[in-house]
């Protein structure tokens, strides 16, 4: 049965028409053209579809558009601020972290989750927090020194904003 | 002008990616993300068995389901394809018989996805089912079970190179080692599924194809040939593409139905596979069962090779003539073989098919080369880093072939690693369990011969300079994600002194650039890179004549620098490049520069002669240090080091980039990955989760580095990078491993229980035959028993 939901995604409102089965990745992509979410698999195995759902990693192959009412959506383009990179994003631009793309928005997305937990994390923290992401690309070096250096930058943001 | 080449402004700099912004914000446009007005959904049907006759196909109840608007099978197909269309034998939809399972027999066009697929399942495939065959071996002995009817043997291409007296040769060596090999049958692994879009124009007769594809010129081709449309009135263009890896080369069935139902309907069709469907696919690498034998002197220089390599080709022809040459070429490189015996057979099998696979070929052949290399110095008594100095190839090097080495310092990067890993400190020197290996690679850049039957430019360029657009380049260049467009970018910046964010791309795309012969082999930059040259000059020798003028400088004495021509003798004597091209323009007319290359075409007279030469090499040489835990049989990498001669880095950022993925890719197939199937030719693990790539906790610390070099053959002194790296990880490791266990592993992937097997810690079971072998001289070197307990005399 179709019903008309309320989905908050990249802090808007959206009234979509939903089947109960409906994943939030086609809902994503398909009815809202936000089509930043990447499917590599639809079967939970690759993280190109990851998102935010109320600050914490999900795949959105694998989660029912139905079960994300009320809830904070976020994807790749709820990133940037005003045409501003998000830190992250420009970390990732100028350590060369991107190749073909296509694994980008789900790492950005896994090193904001990542990141909003731990700030300073270790070596061993950030592989771990993009472990769930594939990349089939780079060989995952350049996306963890992205990572480190994002950490920096949001903690040099973090001091300043303090000093102020 | 340095001993490291050119000067340069922008070219050698790690500047970011042109399209790093559209693609950390999610709006890089892939093929999938693309919706067009009145855009319907296709799914296609797929055997079930691996090997049948398509007895009957009922599509009735499919064509009734609600919003189905047409279904298909292989009747309304005119014709088969395959690269190069030599042996073509795969058709967009299975006509007459299936042979593997997972091809396509029907297709269904639909309003909606669902829709597509429910009608999907409705289709009812009667198949009367012949026998299957999944090895090779087997294959070639059922002349009673042909796949193909016109394959006799199962034998797709076979042929033979000889170089020398190779039985004499070997009989006078002192040394002679022998041992057989098998490579895995790995896939691609690119993320994005393949996807076509296809919109025919029934006012004008285009049909316009969405996809991702490497060489859009060459699929224009295909589908013209397959589906008898006219070329003019086929546009290809390409979107983003998700990773390619070779595995982006051909033509899918997907695509070509794609247009077959776009043509039908006279609406646009998408299909996009699900990843079972790009497993099934395939198009990776070639599994190859190899046997070598390998002569060497006294000093350890390679005396002669013989060499047997049977691929497994799976159901169709693909790349498999262009795979079994181009194993016999990279042969020769990067080590002086004199004398040469090759015999090479590509047979079919009833599995999804192999095609090409990033370092082509060089996979294959490294892995058994690099081994038979270690084997060698054993027995000869040296290390391993000597023999692969003794014999490793330099500047001037013509072997036996036509191929010929113009640059080359591939010695530097055997110097840099050995030096940097500590080789020959460690080298059956570390505890035992833990080990060190070496291995060397090379790989071509760009082939001499084009994949299209003809004789014109592999790469042209074509410079547009205004004040309407700026400067506009449009190439049929291609970018999968290896960073094509900046370079292209940075290059053409370079020559015309503007910023390289501020050159306009107009390229992937068959109808608004200039023919090229795709992304493949590596040839990219390099042929990119004189055609660019070539067309800047063109633009230079039109606009100097006028701001000649302007400056006041003889127009041979002037140059673009950051935005101004100007005098080389007095750079105060100068003029914006604007306000140059302005009066060009108001003064001469349109300003356009056109340029072209074609590398040299040596001529040979032996079978495969066309496959193998290239204008330039690529050197790669690595180790890798390992720890094997006894217990458990893991292997753990605990160093990796890497040296690379790619010529002059156009963007050192990404050539590292292009280094690290190429051993990710590696390391994922000396440890994990391949594909399976089942007696019944049945794929297991046609996903992410069975089919493990490496992620992020899998990586060892990788320590690449990008010698010094030059090639003063290439425009800007580039040469291959993308695809040689690959090729030399699986030996590394297998030396390494053998240098930690006194086990030499000969397949791949190299899992925790074949160790414990090989160990004996545990029995394998009956049918399981390991390829390992064990050499006496690795406890003589290292005074114990292959245990790690102390050596008895016997
Ligand atoms: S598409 Fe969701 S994990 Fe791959
Ligand atoms: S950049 Fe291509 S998969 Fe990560």
């Amino acid at each position: 049965m179709k019903r008309v939901i309320e989905l908050t995604i990249n802090g808007s409102a959206y009234d979509v028409v939903i089947s109960p089965q409906d994943l939030l990745i086609d809902v994503l992509r398909q009815k809202l053209d936000l089509t930043g979410t990447k499917k590599g698999c639809g079967q939970g195995d690759c993280g190109t579809c990851t998102v935010l759902i109320d600050g914490r990693r999900a795949l959105a192959c694998l989660t029912l558009a139905i079960a994300c009412e009320g809830r904070q959506i976020l994807t790749i383009e709820g990133m940037e601020k005003h045409g501003v990179l998000h830190p992250i994003q420009q970390a990732f631009i100028d350590k060369g972290a991107i190749q073909c793309g296509y694994c980008t928005p789900g790492m950005v997305l896994s090193a904001k989750a990542l990141l909003d937990e731990h700030p300073a994390p270790t070596e061993h923290e950030i592989k771990l927090g993009i472990s769930g992401n594939l990349c089939r690309c780079t060989g995952y070096v350049k996306i963890v020194e992205a990572v480190r250096d994002a950490a920096a930058r949001l903690q040099a943001a973090a001091d300043c904003g303090k000093g102020a | 002008m340095s001993g490291n080449g050119r000067q340069f402004n922008v070219v050698g700099k790690s500047v970011p990616r042109v399209e790093g912004a559209d693609k950390v914000r999610g709006k890089a446009v892939f093929t999938d993300d693309m919706r067009l007005p009145g855009m319907v959904h296709g799914k296609l049907k797929h055997a079930t068995v691996a090997h049948g006759r398509i007895v009957s196909i009922d599509v009735e109840r499919a064509r009734q389901v609600p919003g189905v608007l047409a279904v298909i099978t292989g009747e309304e197909c005119a014709k088969p394809y395959s690269v190069n269309n030599y042996k073509p034998s795969e058709w967009p939809l299975a006509k007459g018989k299936v042979v593997y399972c997972g091809e396509a027999v029907a297709a269904v066009a639909a309003m909606d996805e669902a829709a597509a697929e429910r009608a999907v399942e409705l289709i009812d495939v009667q198949y009367e089912e012949l026998p299957v065959l999944l090895d090779p071996r087997e294959a070639l002995s059922r002349d009673d079970a042909r796949i193909h009817d016109w394959a006799e043997h199962n034998i797709g291409y076979e042929g033979v190179q000889q170089f020398g007296d190779v039985d004499d040769t070997l009989e006078k060596s002192p040394h002679v080692v022998e041992n057989s090999f098998y490579s895995s049958y790995t896939h691609c692994g690119f993320l994005e599924p393949q996807s076509t879009l296809a919109d025919y124009n029934t006012g004008t007769g285009l049909l316009t194809v969405y996809t991702c594809n490497q060489l859009p010129h060459y699929l224009q081709q295909t589908i013209a040939r397959t589906l008898d449309q006219r070329m003019e009135k086929i546009r290809v263009v390409i979107p983003t593409v998700g990773g390619a890896f070779g595995g982006k080369t051909e033509a899918t069935p997907s695509c070509l139905v794609a247009c077959m139902l776009s043509r039908q309907l006279g609406r646009p069709v998408k299909i996009t596979y699900t990843r079972e469907e790009v497993f099934h696919q395939n198009k990776g690498r070639h599994p190859a069962h190899m046997t070598m034998k390998m002569g060497f002197d006294n000093e350890g220089r390679i005396t002669a090779l013989d060499f047997d390599c049977l691929l497994d080709g799976g159901g169709h022809s693909s790349w498999g003539f262009v795979v079994m040459w181009f194993i016999a070429a990279l042969t020769h490189l990067p080590y002086k073989l004199p004398v040469v015996r090759y015999k090479g057979k590509r047979v079919y099998t009833n599995k999804p098919t192999p095609g090409a696979q990033r370092c082509l070929g060089g996979v294959q052949v490294r892995m058994a080369f690099e081994s038979m290399l270690d084997m060698g110095a054993a027995k000869v008594g040296v290390n391993p880093y000597d023999i692969r100095m003794i014999n490793a190839v330099e500047a001037g090097y013509k072997g036996p072939t036509v191929i010929e080495v113009r640059h080359a310092e591939f010695k530097k990067c055997l110097e840099s690693v050995a030096s940097r890993s500590g080789f020959v400190e460690k080298y059956g020197k570390l505890p035992y369990g833990r080990g060190i290996g070496m291995a060397g690679g090379h790989y071509s850049t760009g082939g001499a011969f084009l994949l299209y039957p003809s004789f014109r430019p592999h790469s042209t360029a074509q410079l547009r300079v205004d004040t309407e657009a700026g400067v506009t380049l449009y190439i049929g260049a291609t970018a999968i994600g290896q960073g094509a467009m900046t370079v292209l970018c940075q290059m053409v910046a370079e020559e015309l002194g503007v910023d390289y964010r501020e050159v306009h791309l107009v390229c992937q795309d068959t109808m608004l650039a200039p023919m090229d012969n795709g992304t493949y082999d590596s040839r990219l930059t390099y042929g990119s890179g004189h055609a660019i040259k070539n067309a800047a000059a063109d633009i230079k020798a039109k606009l100097f004549d006028v701001a000649a003028i302007m400056v006041g400088a003889g127009k041979d004495h002037l140059e673009c620098v950051n935005g101004e021509i100007r005098s080389i003798y007095e750079p105060n004597r100068k003029v914006a490049f604007k306000k140059a091209v302005y009066q060009y323009l108001s003064s001469v007319g349109p300003l356009f520069g056109t340029g072209e290359y074609t590398p040299p075409q040596p001529k040979g007279d032996y079978d495969g002669k066309l496959i193998g030469p290239s204008p330039a090499f690529g050197f790669t040489a690595q180790a890798a240090e390992v720890e094997v835990d006894l217990e458990t049989g893991q292997i753990k990498v605990v160093g990796y080091w890497e040296a690379g001669d790619c010529g002059k880095a156009i963007n050192p950022m990404s050539v590292e980039g292009q280094v690290e993925g190429a051993i990710s890719m590696g390391l994922g197939a000396t440890f994990f990955e391949e594909m399976v199937v089942d007696a019944n030719g049945r794929m297991l693990n046609p996903n992410f989760h069975d089919y493990k790539m490496p992620t992020a906790l899998d990586m060892p610390e990788l320590q690449t580095e990008i010698v010094a070099s030059y090639d003063p053959t290439s425009a800007y002194g580039n040469k291959e990078v993308g695809e040689g790296p690959v090729g030399p990880v699986i030996p590394a490791i297998l030396n390494a491993v053998y240098d930690a266990i006194g086990i030499r592993f000969t397949e791949v992937p190299l899992k925790p229980e074949k160790v414990l097997w090989a160990l004996g810690t545990i029995e394998a079971p009956a049918e399981r035959r390991l390829h390992v072998s064990s050499e006496s001289t690795y406890c003589a070197r290292r005074g114990c028993a292959p245990d790690g307990s102390s050596l008895q005399e016997p």
